[in-house]
């Protein structure tokens, strides 16, 4: 023991590493502040909010007792969140096929070498900048429905190129109203999945068109087998980065239609709206439905991300 | 990682502990002589009335000390979070400010606010105050806060130029819906906005005025006891006038809020609007005079009623100082701050003794139906129901809004009375 004691000292810098078998608890320990927050704030709550929406709490006093899964099919038997669901499905339908397609037609005009290119690229991207209250704010206005002298925003504009077939009661429609909302939310984010979509076009080295070429492809045959298959990674991230903030959409249905409008409700302003009442078990019902409904389009991500970072 | 980095973190850290500790103990600290009233007041003329209020407050008890607790936001629904979270982690505010009314019924069953019966008899608020007022304040024979201010929200402004130019006179008056419901078609004919209206809450607060005037009082009163059938044929009706009122406003009334509707009146684009008294401020804003600028009378047929709302405060259970609570709720109750309060805000006293001579002319008329007129209480803004049934109402008149089917209405307000009408 006495020989080994004063050659530690001799080196302390020295990494320990597996020498005194303890290797595990420096990282460990630089771990467990982050393992500790997040346990408790997002599992701990999740766990808390579960328990919250399988009692029987439907005012801001204490709980009447356990409810069992009562507020779920209390949720699924009541129109208006079926209703609420359908709208969330049609938004990130149209906010997904919407960028998807802004995004990669702006991203391939781009790639192109047009003239002005970053110029062109800063406009699509400053949108995003923006945030959905303060964009919402402007939509609003531009989304109005008011008629005759006091038509304003987008159905003004049609009117006054003589497109006055074109003008419509925006998101106030009971059966399509929510689509309205996706507008501003595509013109946000179009530019977000453009620059995705161009980060994946310059990753495809230039040897691999060349080389298509040199086999005679044509210019469609080497999008289709050459670039398209390169960029379905850049694709499916972009999928899943939209669609989740598509069924999150909150803020900006607040900051243009109001909590209390029937023709944009979505699962996310429900349950705002029933948590202020103070029906905590029913809110905290459509929370774990939300965090499913995420989960759903999250977890095979995850899953496949794994399985690749595990391959190599 | 070297000897003074060391150091330097282990100081840091030590610092945010410290930091941390000092909220914790500042929380604690509340000591006796603070009180931390609680509002949505926070601009515009009711930030200007509670300022009024505070300087009454510091003038009759000099050795208390006022704490704005307000927390701005959605015309009040941010601060009721807020204030939900504190009652229920068991740190409430001194005192807090709540409609008057049925919407205390759910911090009444949480037991969060105290019986404020006893305190009446001892103050002798039991004379100051109206009688159909405490009448319409009483739940479960007790009385849970003080009311500050009285609105009236069954009034209807018109704008008597735009009036004219559809042919129709500005004195003219009416005994019912159905009378004005044929001169708001000639103004819709002239291709004017007979009647302005905004979002959600505005529409609840129509529907409000519209049952108000087709049921009379009394039945008004049945809906939310119990005597009145929602199911009804008199409630069919209504909502037969409400649906036709609806087709004669501006198209756009989802995106707009009550000071826009209002504004519609005052630039002369819209004949009538229906809103609470506190529109009075928007057209004094502007300069406007009553009588030849603007009208303001009640809604045809509800003349004789008054269709009150009260802002009011309430007592905590377990508050941090129960003696700086009274002498709040004494300087509420005071004549002195009654008409501070009110002059500043543009409403009413709700105590008959308060000096009301030098209050705007408007206010004055206000304060003679307040003393004459039949009083019942608002749907809209909390006075007849409680929170949960006001939602669910809201809910089915907003589904209307956008698919105008009365049946559904009907069956949504029924439904709505069933699950939350008190035993």
């Amino acid at each position: 023991m006495s020989s080994t004691v004063p050659s530690a000292v001799k080196r302390p810098r020295r990494p320990k590493g597996r020498i005194g078998g303890h290797g595990w608890v420096a990282p460990v320990l630089l771990i467990l502040p982050t393992v500790i927050v997040i346990g408790v704030f997002v599992y701990g709550l999740i766990g808390a909010n579960i328990n919250t929406s399988l009692q029987d709490r439907h005012t801001i006093g204490p709980s009447q007792g356990f409810a069992g899964l009562e507020n779920y099919r209390d949720l699924f038997t009541d129109d208006d969140f079926i209703y609420s669901l359908r709208n969330l499905l049609l938004y990130t339908a149209t906010f997904l096929v919407g960028t998807l397609c802004l995004g990669f037609l702006w991203a391939w005009l781009l790639e192109r070498k047009s003239r002005g290119e970053s110029l062109f690229r800063a406009i699509y991207l400053f949108p995003m900048a923006v945030s959905f209250v303060a964009s919402g704010v402007v939509w609003r206005w531009l989304l109005n429905n008011a008629e005759g002298d006091r038509a304003s925003g987008l159905n003004r504009l049609f009117e006054s190129l003589h497109l006055g077939f074109l003008a419509n009661p925006w998101w106030t429609d009971e059966r399509w109203g929510i689509l309205a909302i996706a507008v501003p939310a595509i013109w946000q984010l179009s530019g977000y999945v453009m620059a995705l979509f161009l980060a994946g076009f310059r990753g495809i080295p230039e040897e691999l068109r060349e080389a298509a070429r040199m086999d005679g492809a044509s210019e469609w045959q080497l999008y289709r087998h050459v670039i398209f298959p390169q960029l379905s990674p850049v694709a499916l991230s972009a999928i899943i980065i939209i669609g989740h903030m598509s069924l999150k959409v909150f803020d900006l249905i607040m900051a243009i239609a109001g909590q209390t409008n029937y023709t944009t409700q979505v699962p996310a302003t429900q349950m705002w709206i029933e948590f202020t009442r103070g029906d905590y078990a029913k809110s905290a019902a459509i929370g774990t439905v939300l965090l499913v409904i995420v989960a759903i389009l999250i977890v095979p991500y995850l899953v496949s991300t794994y399985r690749q970072e595990r391959r190599r | 990682m070297n000897a003074t980095r060391k150091a330097l973190a282990a100081g840091l850290a030590a610092l945010s502990l410290l930091a941390v500790s000092a909220c914790g103990s500042d929380s604690e600290s509340g000591s006796t002589d603070e009180v931390e009233v609680f509002t949505w007041w926070a601009e515009g003329s009711e930030k200007a009335g509670l300022d009024a209020l505070v300087t009454v407050f510091d003038e009759q008890n000099p050795d208390l000390k006022f704490v704005n607790g307000a927390v701005a936001g959605g015309a009040g629904s941010d601060a009721k979070n807020v204030l939900q979270s504190r009652l229920q982690n068991g740190e409430p505010p001194a005192t807090f400010q709540a409609h008057a009314g049925a919407e205390l019924t759910d911090y009444i069953n949480a037991g969060q606010i105290e019986d404020l019966t006893d305190l009446y008899e001892e103050k002798g608020w039991n004379e100051h105050f109206p009688e159909g007022l405490l009448e319409r304040l009483k739940q479960d024979g007790g009385i849970y806060s003080v009311p500050s201010n009285i609105h009236r929200a069954n009034v209807l402004w018109a704008n008597p130029a735009v009036l004219k130019k559809a042919g129709i006179e500005a004195d003219t008056t009416y005994d019912s819906l159905d009378a004005w419901i044929a001169d708001l078609k000639k103004i819709k004919a002239k291709g004017i906005i007979p009647l302005s209206i905004a979002t959600d809450w505005t529409q609840v607060h129509l529907l409000e005025t519209v049952l108000l005037a087709d049921l009379g009082a009394e039945a008004y009163n049945g809906l939310w006891d119990g005597t009145t059938d929602w199911g009804g044929s008199e409630v069919e009706a209504a909502i037969e006038d409400y649906s036709t009122l609806l087709s004669l406003t501006n198209t756009d009334r989802q995106g707009l809020d009550w000071p826009d509707a209002t504004q519609l009146v005052i630039d002369g684009d819209a004949a009538y609007n229906i809103m609470g008294d506190w529109a009075e401020a928007a057209f004094q804003e502007q300069k406007k005079t009553l009588g030849t600028d603007y009208t303001a009378v009640p809604v045809p047929g509800t003349d004789g009623v008054f269709d009150f709302l009260a802002d009011s405060f309430t007592m905590p259970v377990d508050g941090p100082n129960p003696e700086g609570t009274e002498a709040w709720l004494e300087t509420i109750a005071s004549d002195e701050g009654q008409v501070a309060f009110n002059k500043a805000k543009g409403s009413i006293p709700a105590s008959t003794t308060a000096d009301t001579a030098d209050f705007g002319e408007y206010q004055q008329t206000a304060i003679k139906s307040w003393g004459e007129d039949e009083i019942v209480s608002s749907l809209a803004h909390g006075a007849a129901t409680s929170v949960n049934w006001l939602t669910d109402i809201t809910a089915a008149v907003a589904k209307f809004g956008s698919n105008n089917d009365a049946a559904e209405l009907q069956d949504g307000l029924v439904e709505a009375a069933e699950d939350n009408k008190p035993e």
